[in-house]
């Protein structure tokens, strides 16, 4: 990178000031090589110490090879396996069963950096620059000097090439180590194998390889993937989805959101098209009638020719598509300020059009038929209208981005998803419509895994997929981590404190699908704070943690329900019995009728929320400790005191009904929850 | 109630051989009282299973034993019970164990009438104390759970606590001119040593009989330690008295028994207490009944009686001096209160005692009296108060 010159001062023609001449300073300025400037920021791409080299060396294999697999429309079948080779030193293989690699493309792919299919388009994939794979290829090849090694085959009776690879960090060429016609005979019809040999470091917890396997499993049910660690048996996630997900259309940019300059490059390389054909075919949902309105908007007859169009109209048409989005602010709060303004009309144009530039703000004046100059508060109501009308107008009315752009895991597959993670004893998710984030549509879907197995005392484990890619560093970096933290889970029975994780037996699954996913860094590691990103997670927590909250109360009340009914039960026996010595009424039929009117004072009816299938279909085990709650009407042979015991310490019996589930039921809660009657004493249980 | 003095942790005075079970076997005479009793308790339990065949809620209803519920008679000059009444249902959280332990209780005192035995409220807490099926929890936990629900029971079906042949421990003691027969036997109580004749808590003229008596009036004294000492002077057969304790609160069986010589023997009774908040209300539930058990008033309060002392101004009239005085604790302050709030209280003298005692922050023992001399209480003290103006020397 060119280095600016600095500006001399105009004492620098003293020859001391001076050290180098420019001409001096000119010959060492020349081209840096993207992969020789990489080599020096590694860190950047998720190389910056051995344990994430690691990782990041899997995560860029097996994202490719999923790719891969998806676009072509095979179910992926992964076999992954990292050895330690000796001290350090990790051999990563990663094998996929997908379309396979033409032979010629094969060098370029794993060791050329910023090249890929998916960079110049706009669809929904997990890599999107084309630097990962050559990049750990890269690192993998500078702390150990070995190749990247790969085998691919693309169908049955084809060969299964090998090929030995390195980049050459100045030119960023590949360069081919061994023979161009090396083959080996492999059984798979097709598929890709890529081995990296790498210095690297091998350990647990939240940023292992192996979270990372066992959440990119979560978020792809589709995905059979056998897993062979350095130390310990290897592990194998059977597919749970026979479905590929639908394959993701490439989109072009919507017009909400879309960035001035973005808007002013696309009209000014349109070439000799028409404005309001550019704007038809360059953005998604602009239709004729949109695009003549936009134009009129701005002042702009739709069969100019775009690339002639001037600045200050491209401006014009910018607001009228952005404005779009936005609502429109009250005109007796504009009114109101006008006629107490000191200044002119323009100021108070350029103040109420957030982002105008003074022209914009005269032209949209003159339309109004007015002098920018004229001073704000001699305008009369009706003038006030005028320029108010001119100024935001009628909206656009634009349909939100079509939605098979983005391909969401879908709210059932989450479920499973997090079942095949998690010995959990709840589990819900939720997926938002489609949005839009500077012109970018995206989906943001949730879910929860509660209770079970799931540790109670810790913090929630977040687990963060920007599409279907876990997301493992930096969370506090994270717009999807700012949004768990702004839903309030205190409302959903959970336990909080003021900015801090939600606290109980909770696992939550956000995952952000996009045809560009709004990243922090080109190390991908966290999603970039975008108001309108972090709404919609939010909102697709919140619904997540209203179906959770009704659950986690439900069971309070059953638990609750279950402990009272058995209090009755064990003292019925002890009743009867004395009931039986007095009036010499058999016991049995004593018990019998005490157990019949039971019902009608404990009822366990609870209607499961939406979102829980029962759990049995969920193949979840039994918890230990927690025996299975019987919402039966119990006879007479039911052994008394038989209590679910409750995982959680049982509500205070002595409390005069304070606290009690009954008064925590909302309104419109599908639960119903009855004590048809209640006891004479009228307090409430 | 306050009980001011736990009785001394002493044994059981009941035998464990009376227990219902062991004699249940054979078959006896029922008496009409008895069969009365009996009655009551069926129909308490057939009424339960009725409800509860009908798909209810089974309910008892009790009368509510607190001062919410009590009233005082300015006539008859007795605490009485109100008509309020609480439901304890079987289907409710906080009420199936008491209705179950009631008709535990019920059942027991079902099986002593028909056994013809009488056994302690300790012994029956022991007879129904067992463990709840299938747990580990007891039916009873302690006695102190047992004693209210036979209270609960009394007050439901409307008998009496001998009716249901239960009795308490004995306590207090009695000496004087006069012969009684108790269950049978022959007992002069004139010739009880130093320990008298101990009172039995069920006093009934079934049990107790009146034989003969010169005695003129009857002493209650609150403690034990005082009445020995008067004891030993011989003071009843110089003053021709019936002399009493109560070892603190007079229990029922004292009251009883203080009722029925003041009734049927016709005996003024005068109550000798310590100068406090606790002295004072020993006093007043001889007097007018107490609120835990105001359904028996009437059978065991005596209007009548009167009250020799201490007073606070009992202090200047009989010169006890500054340092046998004690200072009031806070608990005696509050419950100065509470006494001073109570209708049975409202009397102006009374209001006035109990105002010294709180502007004087001091309290006196009965013994204090001994500061004068060792016989100053049986000698200058009693009989002077006697021969005072009511009002004046004694109250009402």
């Amino acid at each position: 990178m060119t280095t600016e010159a600095l500006i001399p001062d105009p004492e620098a023609e003293k020859p001391t000031g001076r050290r180098a001449s420019a001409e001096a300073m000119g010959a060492k300025q020349r081209d840096i090589s993207v992969s020789e400037f990489f080599t020096k920021n590694r860190h950047l791409l998720g190389f910056d110490n051995p344990a994430k080299a690691l990782l990041t060396t899997i995560k860029e294999a097996v994202d490719n090879a999923l790719d891969a697999c998806e676009e072509a429309g095979i179910l992926p079948t992964l076999d992954v396996t990292v050895e330690e080779v000796s001290d350090g030193r990790y051999r990563v293989r990663v094998e996929d069963n997908g379309p396979g690699i033409v032979k010629e493309q094969i060098p370029k792919i794993f060791a050329k950096l910023l090249y890929g299919s998916k960079f110049h388009r706009l669809r929904q994939s997990r890599g999107q620059q084309g630097i990962g794979i050559s990049a750990a290829g890269m690192y993998g090849h500078l702390t150990t000097g070995r190749p990247v090694v790969v085998v691919s085959k693309i169908g049955k009776g084809r060969p299964a090439w090998r090929v030995e690879v390195r980049i050459d960090s100045r030119t960023n060429e590949p360069k081919q180590l061994n023979d161009k016609n090396d083959t080996v005979t492999w059984e798979k019809d097709h598929g890709t194998s890529v081995e990296i040999e790498l210095m690297g470091l091998y350990r647990g917890g939240r940023t292992s390889v192996d979270a990372y396997l066992e959440q990119t499993v979560v978020a792809n049910p589709h995905l059979e993937l056998s897993y062979k660690p350095p130390k310990g048996p290897l592990v194998h996630f059977p597919r749970v989805s026979e479905h590929l997900p639908p394959e993701a259309q490439e989109i072009k940019p919507h017009p909400h959101g879309v960035e001035l300059g973005m808007l002013i490059k696309i009209l000014n390389e349109a070439g000799r098209r028409h404005v309001g054909q550019t704007l038809m075919e360059e953005f998604s949902r602009v239709t004729q009638p949109v695009a003549d309105e936009l134009c009129k908007r701005a002042g702009v007859d739709p069969n100019a020719v775009a690339s002639k169009v001037d600045a200050v109209k491209i401006e014009a048409m910018h607001a009228a598509m952005v404005a779009s989005n936005a609502a429109l602010p009250p005109i007796k709060k504009f009114a109101s300020k006008v006629a107490r303004s000191d200044v002119n009309v323009r100021e108070e144009v350029l103040e109420e059009g957030t982002g105008f530039s003074p022209t914009l703000a005269d032209l949209v004046i003159r339309r109004a038929g007015m002098e920018p100059t004229l001073k704000a508060k001699l305008l009369t109501p009706m003038m006030v209208e005028k320029i108010y009308e001119s100024l935001h107008g009628s909206q656009v009315k634009i349909l939100p981005p079509p939605a098979n752009c983005i391909v969401p895991v879908g709210e059932a597959l989450v479920m499973e998803g997090l079942r095949r993670r998690f010995k959990g004893e709840f589990f819900t998710s939720h997926t938002r419509p489609p949005a839009v984030y500077r012109g970018n549509p995206f989906v943001v879907e949730a879910g929860v895994a509660f209770g079970g197995t799931l540790t109670r005392d810790d913090s929630a484990d977040v687990l963060r997929f920007a599409n279907r890619v876990p997301l493992l560093y930096q969370p506090r970096a994270c717009a999807i981590h700012e949004a768990v933290l702004k839903v309030d889970w205190k409302s959903y029975g959970l336990q909080q404190r003021k900015g801090e994780l939600p606290v109980g037996p909770l696992a939550i699954f956000v995952h952000l699908a996009s045809v560009w996913v709004p990243f922090t860094s080109e190390a991908k590691e966290a999603v970039a704070h975008y108001d309108e990103v972090v709404r919609e997670i939010r909102l697709a927590l919140m619904e997540c943690g209203r179906k959770l909250g009704a659950w986690v109360k439900a069971q309070q009340a059953e638990r609750w329900e279950t402990q009272r009914k058995s209090l009755f039960e064990k003292y019925i026996v002890e009743l009867a019995a004395s009931i039986h010595s007095i009036t010499k009424v058999s016991e049995e039929s004593v018990r019998n009728d005490f157990h019949h009117a039971l019902p009608n004072h404990v009822r366990i009816a609870i209607t499961v929320p939406e979102g829980t299938p029962p759990s049995a279909e969920a193949g979840v085990d039994a918890v230990p400790g927690e025996a299975p709650v019987d919402g039966e009407v119990v006879g007479a042979e039911v052994p008394s005191g038989v209590v679910a015991r409750p995982s959680e310490p049982p509500p205070d019996m002595s409390d005069d009904g304070e606290g009690s589930p009954f008064e925590d039921v909302t309104p419109g809660n599908t639960r119903q929850l009855v004590l048809k009657m209640r006891p004479k004493s009228g307090r409430k249980l | 109630m306050a009980t001011r003095k736990k009785t001394p942790a002493g044994t059981t005075p009941a035998s464990k051989s009376a227990s219902a079970e062991t004699a249940s076997d054979a078959p006896r005479e029922i008496g009409e009282r008895d069969r009365v009793t009996l009655q009551k308790i069926t129909d308490l339990a057939f009424n339960a299973l009725a409800d509860v065949r009908r798909g209810k809620n089974p309910a008892l209803s009790i009368p509510v034993r607190a001062l919410s519920n009590v009233s005082f008679d300015q006539e008859a000059g007795l605490i009485r019970l109100g008509e309020s009444r609480q439901s304890r249902n079987f289907f409710h959280i906080k009420q199936a164990k008491l209705f179950m332990q009631t008709f535990l209780i019920a059942e027991h005192c079902k099986k002593l009438i028909e056994a013809g035995a009488t056994t302690s409220i300790r012994d029956i807490y022991y007879g129904a104390k067992h463990s709840v099926a299938g747990t580990k929890e007891n039916t009873f936990e302690e006695q102190a759970e047992s004693d209210p629900i036979i209270e609960d029971l009394e007050v439901t079906i409307d008998a009496l606590r001998e009716e249901l042949h239960l009795r308490a421990e004995n306590r207090g003691a009695m000496v004087g001119p006069m012969t009684i027969r108790d269950t049978g036997d022959t007992i002069d109580l004139r010739r009880m040593g130093s320990g008298g004749w101990s009172i039995p808590s069920i006093v009934e003229d079934n049990r107790i009989e009146f034989m003969k008596t010169e005695a003129d009036y009857i002493l209650f004294i609150e403690k034990g330690a005082v009445w020995a000492r008067l004891n030993e002077d011989r003071f009843w057969q110089k003053n021709n008295c019936m002399l009493l304790h109560g070892s603190g609160m007079a229990a029922r069986g004292t009251r009883r028994l203080l009722r029925r010589m003041h009734e049927e023997l016709k005996l003024p009774l005068y109550v000798l207490t310590d100068n406090d908040p606790w002295g004072f209300y020993i006093y007043s539930v001889i007097k007018q009944g107490s609120i835990n058990l105001a359904y028996e008033s009437m059978r065991m309060a005596v209007p009548q009686a009167r009250f020799l002392g201490l007073m606070s101004s009992d202090a200047e009239r009989f010169n006890l001096q500054p340092n046998v005085s004690m200072a009031l604790k806070d608990e005696d302050s509050a419950r100065i209160e509470q006494l001073m709030r109570y209708d049975w209280f409202a009397a102006k003298r009374w209001q006035e005692e109990l105002a010294l005692m709180k502007k004087t922050q001091k309290k006196y023992e009965l013994e204090a009296l001994s500061s004068r001399g060792i016989r100053y209480i049986t000698e200058e003290y009693i009989p002077q108060k006697l021969r005072g103006k009511r009002g004046d020397s004694w109250l009402d």
